[in-house]
């Protein structure tokens, strides 16, 4: 029997949505001890789906049709005291931000404890010894200490742990995983992964773990159910779906993926150098004049060489200081030492009114396109801003606003209009439109398709790779993803803790990688054994 | 798109409609079947609501004149006076509000962005929070003596603090916005980037505390009024009729009832209204609803 059965399982939008159903009639199952990934893009309805399994779901969303079945027990229309029995017990969640989803002012210990204590008849000894047990069943160090801490006392990857400990102690039947590695770093999401894993085939779990990337799906799905817009459309194995795909979006899906191979194409090494950083060092010193100055090393000796119409990668995880090293060359942040060369100019010591006809050569596109865009000013006044403060007039801004646009292939018409009226990957294309309007030279995307699906991804990563050869553009391309940076860079620096650890053409750094930490880098990369079916 | 959904709130259309309403009252006052409300008349003083008797006007002439809210112990008209006072009340309401959001504005935005000017400019706003406001009021009128001028600068002034500290924090979480640092790319000039892309971004906050102001200020001009620091006993304002008729009170509540019950309507319009706007502008209340 199956642990979970969702038949012909609709749940309505409100009216005025972009469709009527957020679910239109949805089957599938999960066994025992099965894991079934559930697939889609954003907006495809998976997390409404688990949602409406653990009866989480908002009034704004009623459940209009179908049924679910826990263990053969209907979930439709049952109490909300039986529910509250169930979840914990026989079903359980985790999320995808493990900060938010603990309370910030309990310690661990009590948030595990809550749940045995309303769910089982324990007494506090016995409570306490299974907290400790479960403690070091996922694989935390130092059981007792991890108890006695607050969720902001640890990382990430533990906090996520805390929430699986949580979601196990019970046994339940059916684990709902939402997006439970998005938040991490790839390394510690290959951790996750594998304690999801031996967990899940100790104890004989049902997981139904909902996801958006296909990496994770390789990894660890029995089988795969990929969800568009509301629709199942393909269910089957893993191999199945991954390498015969039946379905015509679940082929597109799949074909978007970017391999992990780099593209091999040669780099001129002998083009001219845009930019040229040396010992570049970022040093954050929080300073209060009570306490003692805190000093963060942001960045630390990067030294690095971006050459026109090509592309260079930084990669590494969050807090590696990539991000630090767009901002210093940008000049949103003040380096603490080193140089910046732009040209023939020395950029990081550059006083403001100095720096300011020089701002217009380096450009740079941000990682979240709903806030990269003014909500308050047109598509049009966004992308001229910049050419009317270098003087160019007016008339001739938004004539070559018209030109860029079409070069990022949208309708001119847009121009007129707000960025709430378009979607993720468009907005995208408007804030590439708004940086090359400035005609620079070099341009640093900063995460810039890291928010988008994948399949609007690898649009806008083939509109970069044409911008790039057609304007011949010098790009430093800033990712946490080594797909990505495999599809697009010529040469890769990986950072760690603000150091560049090792640093190459792309070719050497992915096919034989020397650094450590570059190793554990790719090992981590979810699905990188796994031949994705081609279209 | 924005506009249709905030009138579509009850909160607001309730607050606008009466609002309105006052409005058309202040300035058609002369065509209300009012007299001047200065005038007096000995002969008809303590005359209780819907009550006729004479009054004289300026040229010595006498005129027959129903009181419709009585009249007071110099024998003027209170219906007369209540429609002029509306004239003061909202004058002062909005004139303070707009000028405590403008002063606010610059402050809050300095402070904000211009991360030297936040630590003394916040320090001093902290200093002004620390006197309670109607003590900081009834100082200055009585410093500068009593006009509309002086009273709307005497209540605006300690709801700047209120208002910069909301734009100060505001503004320092718009600043980490990325379109923000991508207007500092594309070179926008800092006045440009705080006027043209962080205030805009404020507005809606700005404008439920806007009308929680006026609200506040009509109060505290009543108040002062009432306590006689206010506007000099000629000009006809609610505290003032309040104030005049608090001897009498209990043989003629009339004298305070009829300016306190505008009072309180307007008072409660504006805040709905400002909870309205609330609801419609802040997303994440929109969300709730």
């Amino acid at each position: 029997m199956s642990v979970l059965e969702v038949n012909d399982l609709s749940i309505d939008l409100p009216p005025g949505g972009d469709r009527a159903q957020a679910v239109s009639r949805a089957s599938f199952a999960v066994g025992r001890g099965e894991i079934l990934c559930l697939v889609g893009e954003s907006g495809s309805g998976k997390s409404v789906i688990a949602q409406g399994v653990m009866g989480l779901l908002p009034r704004t969303l009623p459940l209009a049709g179908g049924s679910i079945r826990l263990e053969g027990e209907e979930l439709r229309g049952i109490g909300a005291a039986r529910l509250r029995q169930l979840r914990a017990t026989r079903m359980s969640m985790i999320f995808q931000e493990p900060m938010t989803a603990l309370n910030p002012v309990m310690t661990c210990g009590e948030q595990i404890d809550e749940v045995l204590r309303f769910h089982s008849g324990l007494s506090a000894g016995d409570r306490e010894r299974r907290i400790l047990d479960i403690v070091s069943e996922v694989a935390l160090p130092d059981p007792a200490r991890i108890v006695a801490s607050y969720p902001h006392q640890l990382s990430g990857g533990q906090r996520q742990r805390i929430m699986i400990a949580m979601a196990l102690v019970l046994e339940p039947a059916l684990l709902i995983a939402d997006e439970p590695t998005t938040a991490l770093d790839v390394t510690t999401q290959a951790q996750i992964l594998g304690l999801i894993l031996a967990l899940q085939k100790k104890h004989g779990t049902g997981v139904l773990f909902i996801t958006h990337d296909f990496g994770v799906v390789a990894e660890i799905a029995h089988r795969v159910a990929v969800l568009r817009l509301g629709e199942l459309v393909e269910i089957g194995t893993r191999d199945e779906v991954l390498q015969r795909p039946r379905h015509e979006y679940t082929k597109m899906l799949i074909g978007s993926v970017p391999t992990l191979k780099p593209h091999g194409r040669p780099a001129d090494p002998g083009a001219p150098i845009v930019l040229r950083t040396r010992r570049l060092s970022k040093t954050y010193v929080d300073r209060h004049w009570l306490a003692h100055a805190r000093e963060v090393r942001a960045a630390e000796d990067v030294t690095l060489e971006v050459r026109r119409g090509q592309t260079l990668g930084i990669v590494g995880e969050s807090g590696s200081g990539k991000s630090t090293v767009a901002r210093c060359i940008v000049r949103l942040v003040d380096p603490t030492s080193g140089e910046i060369r732009l040209g023939g100019d020395e950029i990081a010591t550059m006083g403001a009114a100095a720096l300011r006809p020089l701002r217009r050569r380096v450009q740079i596109v941000f990682q979240d396109p709903y806030r990269s865009l003014n909500p308050r000013r047109t598509v049009g006044e966004a992308i001229i801003e910049g050419p009317l403060n270098y003087g160019v007039s007016r008339a001739e801004a938004l004539e070559r606003a018209r030109k860029l646009m079409a070069l990022v292939r949208m309708d001119g018409a847009a121009l007129s209009r707000y960025p709430h009226q378009f979607s993720g990957g468009q907005r995208q294309r408007i804030c590439i439109a708004r940086a090359l309007a400035m005609e620079p030279e070099l341009l640093i995307a900063d995460e810039a398709v890291s928010a988008l699906d994948v399949s609007v991804q690898a649009q806008v990563l083939e509109l970069l790779e044409e911008i790039r050869t057609r304007l011949n553009l010098a790009m430093l391309f800033i990712t946490h993803d080594l797909r990505v940076a495999a599809q697009v860079c010529d040469q890769v620096a990986v950072m760690s803790k603000g150091r560049v650890v090792e640093y190459g053409p792309a070719e050497e750094i992915f096919l034989r990688p020397q650094h450590e930490y570059t190793r554990t880098l790719f090992e981590a990369a979810p699905g990188r054994h796994f031949a994705f079916g081609s279209t | 798109m924005a506009s249709a959904r905030i009138l579509q709130n009850w909160s607001v259309r309730i607050g606008a409609s009466v609002i309105a309403a006052m409005v058309l009252v202040a300035v058609a006052a002369p065509w209300l079947g009012t007299v001047d409300p200065s005038l007096f008349d000995a002969g008809s003083r303590d005359l209780l609501p819907g009550q006729s008797g004479d009054i004289t006007t300026l040229e010595g002439e006498t005129l027959r004149h129903t009181f419709l809210m009585g009249s007071d112990s110099f024998g003027r008209d209170i219906y007369s006076r209540v429609i002029y006072g509306t004239r003061v009340s909202l004058v002062v309401g909005i004139a303070t509000a707009l000028l405590a959001l403008a002063a606010g504005i610059v402050c809050g935005l300095g402070a904000g962005y211009l991360r030297w000017l936040d630590g003394v400019l916040m320090r001093f706003m902290d200093g002004v929070m620390a006197i309670p406001a109607i003590l900081i009021a009834i100082a200055l009128v009585a410093l500068w003596r009593g006009s509309i001028f002086t009273v709307v600068v005497a209540i605006a002034i300690p709801e700047i603090p209120r208002v910069t500290r909301l734009v100060r924090s505001l503004v320092l979480t718009i600043r980490e916005e990325p379109y923000v640092e991508a207007a500092i790319a594309l070179g926008t000039p800092t006045w440009k980037i705080m006027f043209g892309h962080i205030l805009p971004n404020c507005i809606a906050p700005l404008l439920v505390q806007g009308t929680f102001t006026c609200a506040f200020a009509i109060l505290v001009e009543a108040i002062l009024s009432f306590l006689g620091v206010g506007l000099p006993p000629d000009i006809p304002t609610w505290g003032n009729i309040m104030a005049e008729g608090r001897a009498q009170f209990v043989s003629f509540p009339h004298n305070v009832f009829f300016p306190g019950i505008f009072l309180a309507v307007t008072v409660l319009a504006v805040n709905i209204l400002g909870d309205g706007l609330r609801d419609t502008l802040d997303p994440k209340m929109a969300k709730r609803v």
